[in-house]
């Protein structure tokens, strides 16, 4: 018993090192193809936003797959922390002169709002269940859009100043810069965003996750995700647990969201909208429920394969759908799941067999 | 006056949303899937009442009875070849395959018909009806969306509580094994209520773009969330619910349009939508879930 749970352990170990190496490994392979001049200019301005939903996508994998409850409103907390990412960035444009550290000041409060509008969805939300719970994000969702979209941001001799109403009504006073001009976006963003950057906050992300997973929390998590009524009968409090993954997940999707807005000179809400939260959800599902690796391989793929499918210019997004719905079909098909397992037990008891050979070879 | 104009404008919007919100909650109630298909086949209705009217010449009525046969095709295609395979199969990835047909339908249309917006012309060529000595005006677009809202709705109760379709849709939705062991044939009880909900989908869209006279490969989308929600507002797979809560939101909608913000009209809306599911968590008319171990 004890050698087989240490087993489990190292596995568990081994696979955990194969994710980050995997990370590593791509950021490193980026970095000679773009040394050697090979990487093309629309894959390179894609980088940013592929950590970005790389990110998103494991903090939704925590909501849908460790938590098992279905969040159609993800890009909310994105969008939150996107535009609180862009106001810390600009307001201390002047006291922090470090790039690097402005970023890491802005990625920081970008997913500590996200997580406070974690708190405020989750208590009431959580309480619901399946569909509904479903329906409570996506409405969060597009709350969190429309108010954006009317919001007005400055800052001036009198600090930040918010309006709901008009530009005017900041009274900014001379020298004042608006942040947030409503429907227009956030305008004349210091892009700070980097692939190293990035890079670093996907690590960070997989260290955060893959040890809640693997903790006690993470396995009382999951224990509710599995059976909720059972787990509570043994003590675990439902509500904690739940919210603390909530949480957790959202203020990753903040911390994904500051990124993103980063890396370009403008942002708008409507960016954040249900397509956004459903792509993440593609991402989460067709990269495997539950599968954090999945979901890194399946943000990278599907972010880049409508570039990839660009030869077929105004019938990409179609192919892109067809791509959709026949990979949902097969991976989702009895008849090849059973093919594949026929497949691959005839091929694990050729390997088990060969094993026995040579240990009775040894012997 | 101005209430009441708002009232009357407001219970058209909601009668549009009640009756998309109809097919999604038939849908859900018999499939357990959530249709986000749905929305798409709503533009698909409106492209096609609008190719038959304007470009075919063809009358008004027969432009929404083309509309509803191309929707009801479509419907049943869909199921058939997207969502009957994956009957057995989780519900996120049936949920993520509707995605699929709803970029599918939004794409196809966009490459058929271009981004440009089309404008729509009305299906209703009534003059607006005055009331009041003309301070109230009413338009006939209104009152024909309102009164094909009740029709529906009537004709509707009338299918599923009295005939044999009606009887099996309950059935399937109750339990799919027990109904299947009785004799009823459960796939096509399912493309039915497709055909149904699509049908549906068709009527909303011509009403819709009647209505609100722009048409692009997106517009179904926006109605399609809000009809969805107002499904979930009044409990979704509750009939009566879908009918209910499709005219409360439209009238949310429209009074919160005019007398709090026009552009948070949509924030209002679902914030409503959090509170009410908070009360009453299974939406305004569902049925109570119980749990066992």
């Amino acid at each position: 018993m004890q050698m087989k749970l240490k087993l489990t352990g190292t596995k568990r170990t081994r696979s955990n090192a194969i994710t980050y190496g995997i990370v590593v490994l791509a950021f490193l392979l980026v970095q000679i193809v773009d040394g050697t001049g090979n990487l093309t200019s629309s894959l390179r301005g894609q980088l940013v936003p592929i950590c970005a939903y790389i990110v998103m996508a494991i903090s939704l994998n925590l909501t849908v797959g460790i938590l098992g409850e279905l969040s159609l409103g993800h890009a909310g907390f994105m969008s939150l922390g996107a535009f609180s990412g862009v106001i810390v960035s600009v307001s201390l444009q002047e006291s922090i002169v470090s790039d690097p550290v402005r970023l890491l000041v802005s990625l920081v409060i970008g997913a500590v709002i996200a997580g406070l509008f974690g708190i405020v969805v989750g208590v009431p939300a959580l309480r619901l269940r399946g569909d509904y719970l479903a329906i409570v994000t996506l409405a969060f969702g597009e709350i969190i859009k429309n108010v954006i979209n009317t919001l007005h941001v400055g800052i001036g001799r009198n600090g930040l100043r918010i309006s709901m109403t008009d530009q005017a009504s900041l009274n900014l006073g001379e020298g004042g810069t608006v942040i947030i001009q409503g429907p227009i976006g956030a305008v004349g963003i210091n892009k700070t965003s980097t692939f190293t950057a990035g890079i670093i906050l996907i690590l960070v992300t997989l260290f955060i996750v893959l040890n809640l997973v693997h903790s006690r929390s993470g396995r009382a998590i999951m224990a509710v995700r599995d059976n909720r009524i059972a787990a509570e009968s043994v003590g675990i409090s439902v509500t904690r647990y739940k919210l603390t993954a909530f949480i957790i997940s959202a203020a990753l999707a903040g911390a994904a969201g500051a990124l993103y807005a980063l890396n370009y000179s403008t942002v708008v809400a409507r960016k954040f909208d249900f397509n956004t939260s459903i792509l993440v959800l593609v991402f989460v599902v067709l990269g495997g429920i539950g599968n954090i690796r999945g979901s890194i391989i399946a943000a990278t793929v599907l972010t880049v394969l409508p570039e990839m499918l660009r030869a077929f210019n105004d019938y990409r997004m179609l192919a892109y759908a067809i791509i959709l719905i026949i990979v949902m079909l097969t991976s989702n098909n009895d008849q090849l799941k059973q093919l594949i397992q026929r497949a691959t037990s005839i091929f694990r008891r050729n390997k088990d067999s060969r094993r026995k050979g040579e240990e009775s070879t040894h012997a | 006056m101005t209430f009441l104009s708002y009232l009357i404008s407001g219970l058209s919007l909601g009668s549009v949303y009640a009756i998309i919100a109809l097919g999604y909650t038939m849908v859900y109630g018999i499939a357990k899937m959530l249709n986000f298909a749905h929305g798409d086949v709503i533009m698909v209705g409106g492209y096609m009442s609008f190719i038959a009217t304007a470009h075919l010449g063809w009358p008004p009525l027969a432009s929404v009875l083309l509309a509803m046969v191309v929707c009801t095709a479509l419907g049943i295609v869909i199921e058939r070849f997207a969502y009957k395979p994956l009957r057995a199969a989780p519900s996120l990835a049936v949920l993520i395959t509707a995605i699929g047909v709803s970029y599918f339908l939004q794409n196809a249309a966009l490459l058929i018909w271009s981004s440009n917006p089309k404008s729509f012309t009305s299906i209703v060529r009534l003059p607006s009806l005055k009331l009041f000595d003309g301070e109230l005006t009413v338009s006939s677009v209104a009152i024909v969306t309102i009164i094909s809202c009740i029709i529906i709705i009537i004709a509707l109760t009338f299918v599923i509580g009295k005939t044999k379709i009606g009887k099996a849709m309950r059935a399937v939705s109750e339990d799919k094994e027990a109904a299947q062991l009785m004799g009823i044939s459960v796939n096509q009880t399912i493309s039915v209520t497709f055909a149904i909900g699509s049908a549906l989908a068709a009527i909303a869209g011509v009403l819709l773009c009647s209505a609100y006279p722009i048409l692009m490969p997106t517009t179904g989308s926006m109605p399609g969330i809000k009809a969805f929600t107002a499904a979930v507002f009044g409990g979704i797979g509750s009939i009566p619910g879908a009918f209910w809560g499709g005219l409360l939101l439209g009238m949310i909608e429209i009074f919160g349009k005019a007398y709090i913000s026009t552009e948070l009209s949509d924030a209002i809306v679902f914030s409503i939508l959090i509170i009410v599911l908070l009360v009453k968590p299974t939406g305004l008319m569902g049925k109570k879930i119980s749990e066992k171990v």
